[in-house]
């Protein structure tokens, strides 16, 4: 409907075609295109017979070894050149590692001036006491970007492979995926979980002043979420997790860490102070914006966990 | 290298070749989970604690995880009474019924 233009006029715009077409009401391709539905396929009883008897007979024939030499043939070169292939592989990689120079080495090619840099200065750039998160979310943050990233689009390929689309067989009940109320197992999650949850909330969010961060915060919470599915089923954390908010919150946590970091981009190659300030170190609040970069992957990571769970085990939520 | 630390590297050789030598797949992932264990012990040793983590939820909870409900959807982790498994079925589908009505 549209309130501008007379309902007649309204009718001829393209809008309103792709509008009709997306919600199904007409189909502009009925009386525009030639169609005709297809001949049923009929086989005669011989044709029908003749064919079962030929798949019967490969059948018979492929896995008989003992008198078909081919296949005898094949299964024995294939057992002696996979065995040949492994040695071999086996072979070139201990060749490249005895090649590698020794572990801890002080003149080794790993220690240059970057590393050095890091170590010596990492904490007056980027204000994070652990400089492992310093490194990943502040002079290597492009390359977390890319791996939040990839985990995004690893959930979009398990929701094109595993979603079911067929809406009659999500209307069956949901009890058939879980468990039948374990008692023990509802005890031991309702004594977990909270814990759980808030070590991993711990981990996300004290990621620049010790061990832990974005990725290991939200894997940890990822499998909170799939204890507490397993022992109290789907329709509890349905009530406030759905795909609508994994889609919610993964783009507005993907979308966040993007902008914060194009700041961050563009106030270093145009050599401008950044107005975000660093904090002292040894704060929660500190480090400027590492802790909100955390946090942005440890959403996406536990959302993806939990995704990952659902698809496999219901195929749709 | 110290004798825990030796005998930690050896016990990860062994899983990996276990693992995969095993007959039952459901042996196998819990093989493959205790690799991953003591891979996280291994890491808190090299002072990577940071990978101690994410090697300890990643690698032994989520992924085993993942593991089982594939093999439950293949249809792999066998029961050992037939009759007990009908019976389950037959329960489920009463729930069901009772549920959609």
């Amino acid at each position: 409907m549209s309130r501008r233009i007379p309902e007649s006029e309204y009718k001829k715009t393209v809008s309103y075609k792709l509008k009709s077409w997306y919600d199904g009401t007409k189909d502009y391709f009925v009386g525009e295109l030639e169609m005709k539905p297809q001949k049923e396929k009929t086989i005669s009883d011989e044709a029908f017979k003749k064919s079962e008897k030929d798949a019967h007979e490969i059948r018979v024939r492929a896995l008989d070894v003992t008198h078909n030499k081919g296949v005898a043939r094949f299964s024995r070169t294939y057992k002696v050149f996979s065995i040949v292939f492994c040695v071999f592989l086996v072979g070139m990689l201990l060749y490249g590692v005895a090649a590698l120079p020794p572990f801890g080495n002080a003149d080794n090619p790993v220690n240059n001036e970057v590393a050095q840099r890091y170590i010596e200065q990492g904490l007056q750039e980027t204000g994070a006491v652990n400089i492992v998160t310093g490194m990943i979310l502040d002079y290597r943050a492009f390359d977390t970007l890319g791996e939040s990233h990839v985990l995004f689009i690893a959930t979009c390929a398990v929701l094109i492979l595993l979603r079911k689309d067929n809406k009659k067989k999500a209307n069956i009940s949901d009890r058939i995926y879980e468990p039948k109320n374990d008692a023990i197992l509802q005890v031991v999650a309702k004594v977990l979980v909270p814990p759980i949850f808030i070590f991993g909330i711990y981990v996300i969010l004290c990621g620049h002043l010790g061990p832990g961060g974005g990725f290991s915060g939200g894997a940890i919470i990822g499998a909170g979420l799939i204890l507490y599915i397993n022992a109290f089923g789907f329709a509890k954390t349905e009530r406030f997790f759905t795909s609508k908010t994994y889609k919610i919150m993964s783009i507005a946590a993907l979308g966040t860490y993007a902008l914060c970091k194009s700041y961050s981009f563009y106030t270093g190659a145009n050599h401008i102070e950044s107005i975000i300030p660093k904090g002292t170190p040894g704060n929660i609040i500190s480090s400027g914006l590492i802790l909100i970069l955390n946090i942005c992957v440890g959403i996406v990571v536990a959302g993806t966990m939990y995704t990952f769970y659902v698809m496999f085990r219901k195929g749709d939520y | 290298m110290n004798i825990f630390f030796a005998s930690l590297l050896i016990f990860l050789v062994v899983c990996a070749i276990a693992a995969s030598f095993t007959k039952s797949l459901l042996n196998s992932i819990l093989i493959f989970m205790t690799y991953s264990l003591v891979m996280s012990i291994v890491w808190v040793l090299l002072e990577s604690p940071d990978l101690a983590i994410t090697e300890a939820a990643v690698g032994a909870g989520v992924t085993t995880v993942l593991f089982f409900v594939t093999l439950k959807k293949i249809n792999s982790i066998e029961k050992n009474n037939d009759d007990e498994y009908m019976n389950d079925e037959g329960k489920e589908e009463e729930n069901d019924v009772e549920e959609n009505s």
